[in-house]
C-alpha cells in the first residue's frame, strides 16, 4: 500500500528552484522587455490643470509616454468596482491614469515606457505638471468631522453606511446588571510582500494573443481586467502567475493601472513591457488596511455572559473603493468570534480619506474585529474582577450547537453565518496548558520580587475561510506514469504545489514524486477565482481530491476491462491497478493511460497497444458515448458557504520598568483547521502570521503627516519585524475537527497566525501595566506616555481619597 | 544637466567575476551591480525588495563577505569574486549545506528573500562553523523575510553549520 501523504511533514517540491536561484519572479521574465515607470501624484488632494509631456517626446530611449488622453474605450473609464453592495451607495474608483484630479499621494498621472528603468524614469521626472491643491482629508477624525470633502459628490465622506443586528441589543444592554462602554483604535498597516508589485505582458502580432504575467493572487482576475479594459476577447488573453514573492492580500484583483497598460503599451508598441513597482512606489500606490476607530456597548451577568453587544465602528476605506465592503464586512461579522451574545447589533461607516487605497491585507478585517471583541472580554473580566478565560469560556458556543447561526447576519460571502463545526472549550484547555495559564500568577510574583514586570494575555478568533464561489482541479495522467495536475489559483509561498501533490498521491494511489502541480495559469485553468481568504486548500485542495477521485474511477473501469476483473477487486498503489488478493494480475496506470485514448498512429512502443488493430471491441466505437479518450478527471468545488477555522493566541510580555520596552517572553498557539494536510506547512503558516501580527501590534503603522504625505515610505522607516523583534519559538498545538463540508474535512490556515495578534499582545501589556490598553499598535514611547499619564490620574485622585 | 538635455546613457566595457566566471559587459555607469547581475549576465537568482539596502534580499558575496549588490555599481566591482545564489550550488548539481538545510527546515516559503539568505549564512557559518542559536540569531538579523516568521531560518542556520561540519569532518 502507498504510505499516505495526507497529515505528513512532506518536504517542499518547491524549494529546489527557490534555493539555487532557479525560481521565476516577474522581473526574471522576458530579458529585453521595455520597462514602464510612472508618474506619480506628489499631493494628496489636487486639480491637475495640465500635464505638459513635451520634454519627454524626443528623449533618446523613450519609447511611449502616456497620461489620460491617450487611454480609449474601456480604458478611459474608471476602473472597475469589484465587489459592489447595496449599501456600498457611493462607491468611487480612481481611473487607469488619473483624470482632472488626484486623490492620494502616489495615484498614477502618467507612464512612460523606455529602454530601461533608469531611462524611463527620468523622462517621468521631465513631464510637467501644474496642480489646484485642494484641502486633503487625512485620517479617520478628519474623515468624520468632514470640514473638507475627498470627493466632492459624496456628502460627509461617507461611501457607506451598513447595519445588520439580531435580538435587540440597546434593550438587552439596558436590562443587563452590568454595563460597559469602551472605546478602541487600530492603525493602518500594509502587507508588504517582500516583491512588490510586477507585471509583464507580450502582444504577439502573429497569433493575435496577448500573453501576460503578473504577481497576482488571481491569474483570472487579472485576464477578465485585461480582456475587458483591452477590448480583446478572453479566449486571445492568457495570464501566467510566476513565482510571486508574496502576496498577503496586497496582491488581489483591483485591477492595478499598471496591469492595465503594460499589456496595453506593450500591443501599442509590439514589443513586450515589463513594470516592476519599486519599494517606494509600493508604499504609496499598492493598498493598505486595518485602520478603524470602534466604539461599544456591552451589557452582561454576573458571570461576564454577554447579554446584549452594540458595536459602531468607523473604517478608513482610503481614497477609492474598489473592494467594495469586504474588509469592514468581515470585521462587523467575525468580531462575534466564538461567542454567542444573543443579541448583537453592528453598524459601520466606511470613510474615504485622501490616502492609499484599503483593501484585504491578511486577516482582511478580522484582527480588527477580534481587537474589539477581545478587548471588550477583557473589560468585562477587569470589571467583575473574573478570569479572562472564566469569561470567555462562559460566552463560548459549545461542541452541541453546531451548526451554529450567529442570528440572521450575512458574511462576506453573502450567505448566512453559519458556523460548521469547532470545538471552543477543547481549544482553550489546550492553550491554558501550552501557556501554562494557572501558572502565571505565581511567575508574576515571582518576577515581581525581582523587580520585573510581566503580564499574559489571551485571545480567541473564529475564521470564516474557503469562501466560494468555486474552484476547478484537473488531473492527468501521461503515458509515462506522471500525474500533471493544474488548478487556477495562484500560489505566493504556501507550498500549494506539496500540498495538492500530497492530496492527489492519497486519492489517485500514485508516488508523491510522479504529481506536478501547476497553479495560477490561465492557459490549464480558464475557470477560477483566486487565493485570497484562507482559501486555496480547502477550494482547490478539495476540488483537485474530486478531480483525482474521477481519474481513479476511469482508471479502475479501464484496469477492470484490462485485466478482465471486477472493479470492486481492485486497488491502486504506487500508481500501479491490482487485483486484491492476486497481485500478479495488474496493470500500470501509465499503460491506462495509453489505453484510455484510441490512437491511429503508434508513434512510440507503448502507444502501440493503444492503435486500432490492437485494442477494442470492433462491435463499439473506439470511444464510447459519453466517454472521452484521456485517462483524467476534472471536478469543481463549490461550497454552500463558509468553512469555520479557530484559535486562540497566548503571549507572555515583559514590559521595562523604565525604558517601557516591550519584550516578547512566550508565544503559543492552538489552532484548529480541521484536516491538516501538512502540518510543517501549517506551522509555517502560523510562524510568519504571528510574526506579521507582532508587526502590527507594537511596530508598524502607515505614518501620513496633516498633507497627506506617508512619512515612512521605506524599509528604513516603516519598522518590519526583523528576526530580533519576534519570539526564539512559536509554541503551537493543532486540535483537528474535520469540517462538514468538503470532502477533506478542511478549513483554512493562511490568514491565522495574524488575526488575534494585537488583541492578545493589548491584553499582555494590560495585564503588565494594570491600565487599559486601547490604541494599538504600541510603542514603548506610547506606552511610556500612558504610564505618565495613569501615574498623574493617580495622583489627581489621591486627594479625593 | 539641464532638464532638456538629452538623457546620457554612455556606456563602459566592464568584466565582472561572478560565480568563477568571466563576464564582459557594456553598461552605463550608474547601473546598479544588481541590476547588472540580474539583466546584464542574466543571473536573476539575486533579488532587489527594497534599493536602499534595507531588506538585504539582494545580498551577495563580495570576496566572501556578504553585501548589498543594490548598493553598489556595477562598474566598482570589476576587481572582486562575486558569488550569487547560483554560485553557492555545487559544480555537480548538488545542493550546499545551507541551500539544503532551507529545504529540510522549511526555512522558505516564497523564495524571494530567500537568496539573500542563503548567501549570508554561507558566508556566516564559514566564519562561525558551530553557532548557538543566538549567534544564529545575529548572523540573520539584517535580513528580512515577510513569511516564515524567522523561526525556521534560525533552525535552518544551525541545520546549515551541522551539515557543513559534517562535510568538513568527511
Amino acid at each position: 500500500m502507498t504510505t499516505k501523504m495526507m497529515g505528513e511533514r512532506v518536504p517542499r517540491v518547491e524549494d529546489d528552484r527557490l534555493v539555487t536561484g532557479n525560481g521565476r519572479y516577474s522581473d526574471d521574465l522576458v530579458p529585453g522587455a521595455l520597462e514602464m515607470a510612472v508618474l506619480r501624484s506628489p499631493h494628496a488632494h489636487a486639480q491637475i490643470v495640465s500635464i505638459d509631456v513635451e520634454a519627454v517626446l524626443d528623449l533618446h530611449g523613450v519609447h511611449a509616454v502616456y497620461t489620460y488622453e491617450d487611454l480609449t474605450g474601456a480604458l478611459a473609464e474608471p476602473l472597475p468596482l469589484l465587489i459592489p453592495h447595496p449599501t456600498l451607495t457611493h462607491g468611487r474608483t480612481q481611473y487607469t491614469l488619473a483624470k482632472d484630479e488626484v486623490n492620494y499621494v502616489g495615484e498614477a498621472i502618467a507612464v512612460v515606457v523606455a529602454d530601461n528603468r533608469y531611462i524611463a524614469e527620468d523622462a517621468v521626472d521631465r513631464i510637467e505638471v501644474e496642480y489646484k491643491l485642494l484641502t486633503p482629508v487625512v485620517g479617520i477624525p478628519a474623515a468624520r468631522a468632514a470640514r473638507d470633502l475627498v470627493h466632492a459628490d459624496v456628502p460627509a465622506n461617507k461611501a457607506a453606511t451598513m447595519h445588520q443586528s439580531f435580538g435587540d441589543a440597546d434593550a438587552a444592554i439596558d436590562a443587563a446588571p452590568h454595563r460597559l462602554s469602551l472605546d478602541f483604535t487600530i492603525e493602518r498597516s500594509a502587507s508588504m510582500p517582500l516583491e512588490g508589485r510586477g507585471t509583464v505582458a507580450r502582444w504577439d502580432e502573429d497569433l493575435n494573443r496577448m500573453s501576460v504575467w503578473t504577481s497576482t493572487q488571481t491569474s483570472t482576475g487579472v485576464r477578465a481586467a485585461v480582456a475587458s479594459k483591452l477590448g480583446l476577447d478572453l479566449g486571445q488573453v492568457d495570464v501566467v502567475t510566476p513565482d510571486v514573492g508574496g502576496g498577503f492580500g496586497v496582491k488581489i484583483m483591483h485591477p492595478w493601472p499598471e496591469e492595465l497598460l503594460v499589456p496595453m503599451a506593450a500591443k501599442a508598441l509590439r514589443h513586450p513591457v515589463k513594470f516592476i513597482e519599486d519599494r517606494r512606489e509600493h508604499f504609496i500606490s499598492a493598498a493598505h488596511e486595518r485602520g478603524q476607530e470602534q466604539h461599544i456597548e456591552v451589557g452582561f451577568d454576573d458571570e461576564g455572559r454577554m447579554q446584549g453587544l452594540s458595536v459602531y465602528f468607523w473604517h478608513d476605506n482610503g481614497a477609492y473603493t474598489p473592494y467594495g465592503l469586504i474588509v469592514p464586512i468581515i470585521t462587523s461579522t467575525q468580531l462575534l468570534g466564538p461567542y454567542k451574545p444573543p443579541n448583537y447589533s453592528v453598524t459601520f461607516e466606511s470613510l474615504y480619506t485622501n490616502t492609499v487605497i484599503v483593501t484585504p491585507y491578511r486577516g482582511a478585517g478580522r484582527p480588527q474585529g477580534v481587537y474589539a471583541m477581545e478587548r471588550t472580554m477583557d473589560a468585562i473580566a477587569a470589571h467583575l474582577g473574573k478570569d479572562r478565560v472564566a469569561v470567555r469560556e462562559a460566552n463560548f458556543i459549545q461542541p452541541e450547537d453546531f451548526p451554529y447561526a450567529q442570528g440572521d447576519l450575512l458574511f462576506q460571502d453573502g450567505r448566512p453565518l453559519i458556523y460548521d463545526s469547532g470545538d471552543y472549550p477543547e481549544l482553550m484547555n489546550k492553550a491554558k496548558a501550552l501557556i501554562d495559564w494557572e501558572d502565571f500568577e505565581a511567575y508574576r510574583e515571582e518576577a515581581r520580587a525581582a523587580g520585573r514586570k510581566v503580564g499574559i494575555g489571551i485571545a480567541c478568533y473564529v475564521e470564516g475561510t474557503g469562501v466560494g464561489p468555486y474552484e476547478g482541479g484537473h488531473v492527468h495522467v501521461e503515458t509515462t506514469g506522471k500525474v500533471k495536475v493544474s488548478t487556477g489559483l495562484t500560489s505566493q509561498g504556501q507550498g500549494h504545489q506539496t500540498a495538492f501533490a500530497q492530496i492527489v498521491a492519497d486519492e489517485l494511489g500514485v508516488p508523491f514524486e510522479s504529481v506536478e502541480v501547476v497553479t495560477g495559469d490561465t492557459r490549464r485553468s480558464p475557470y477560477s477565482v483566486g487565493t485570497f481568504a484562507s482559501r486555496a486548500a480547502v477550494m482547490s485542495g478539495s476540488a483537485i481530491a474530486l478531480a483525482a477521485r474521477n481519474a481513479r474511477e476511469k482508471a479502475l473501469r479501464i484496469a477492470a476491462e484490462a485485466l478482465e476483473a471486477d472493479v470492486d477487486d481492485l486497488e491502486i498503489a504506487d500508481g500501479i491497478v491490482r487485483v486484491k488478493g492476486a497481485p500478479q494480475s495488474q496493470i500500470e496506470l501509465g499503460t491506462l493511460a495509453v489505453l484510455s485514448n484510441p490512437l491511429r498512429y503508434a508513434f512510440d512502443e507503448a502507444s502501440s497497444a493503444a492503435t486500432q488493430f490492437a485494442v477494442g471491441d470492433p462491435n463499439k466505437p473506439p470511444v464510447d458515448e459519453d466517454d472521452e479518450p484521456g485517462l483524467e478527471g476534472k471536478d469543481y468545488y463549490s461550497p454552500m458557504r463558509c468553512t469555520f477555522a479557530s484559535g486562540i493566541h497566548a503571549v507572555i510580555v515583559e514590559t521595562d520598568p523604565e525604558t517601557a520596552e516591550i519584550k516578547i517572553l512566550r508565544y503559543a498557539v492552538v489552532h484548529d483547521c480541521g484536516t491538516l494536510i501538512n502540518p510543517k506547512i501549517v506551522e509555517g503558516q502560523i510562524h510568519g502570521g504571528v510574526a506579521q501580527g507582532v508587526g502590527g501590534a507594537l511596530y508598524e503603522r502607515m505614518a501620513y503627516d496633516e498633507y497627506g504625505q506617508l512619512q515612512n515610505a521605506s524599509f528604513m522607516d516603516f519598522l518590519m519585524p526583523y528576526v530580533t523583534e519576534v519570539p526564539d519559538e512559536i509554541e503551537v498545538d493543532h486540535q483537528e475537527t474535520p469540517s462538514p463540508l468538503n470532502p477533506l474535512g478542511l478549513k483554512g490556515a493562511g490568514e491565522a497566525g495574524v488575526i488575534p495578534t494585537s488583541a492578545v499582545f493589548a491584553s499582555a501589556i494590560e495585564d503588565a501595566e494594570g491600565f487599559p490598553i486601547t490604541a494599538m499598535p504600541i510603542s514603548p514611547s506610547e506606552l511610556y506616555a500612558l504610564r505618565l499619564e495613569h501615574e498623574h490620574d493617580k495622583d489627581v485622585e489621591r486627594p479625593a481619597k | 544637466m539641464s532638464m532638456t538635455d538629452p538623457i546620457s546613457e554612455e556606456t563602459h566595457p566592464v568584466r565582472l567575476r561572478v560565480n568563477g566566471i568571466s563576464y564582459d559587459i557594456d553598461i552605463p555607469p550608474r547601473r546598479l551591480l544588481s541590476d547588472a547581475l540580474r539583466h546584464d549576465i542574466g543571473l536573476t537568482g539575486t533579488h532587489v525588495g527594497c534599493e536602499h539596502g534595507v531588506c538585504g534580499a539582494c545580498t551577495i558575496l563580495v570576496d566572501g563577505k556578504p553585501t548589498r549588490a543594490c548598493l553598489m555599481f556595477a562598474i566598482g566591482a570589476q576587481d572582486v569574486e562575486i558569488t550569487t545564489v547560483e554560485g553557492l550550488t555545487r559544480q555537480d548539481g548538488t545542493l550546499a549545506p545551507v541551500q539544503q538545510a532551507f529545504k529540510d527546515c522549511h526555512g522558505l516559503q516564497c523564495g524571494f528573500c530567500t537568496p539573500g539568505f542563503l548567501t549570508t549564512i554561507a558566508a556566516g557559518i564559514s566564519d562561525n562553523p558551530d553557532p548557538d542559536q543566538e549567534q544564529a540569531r545575529e548572523m540573520i538579523a539584517g535580513n528580512l523575510c515577510r513569511c516564515t516568521g524567522y523561526q525556521n531560518i534560525v533552525a535552518s542556520v544551525l541545520r546549515a553549520a551541522e551539515l557543513q561540519r559534517e562535510e568538513d569532518a568527511s
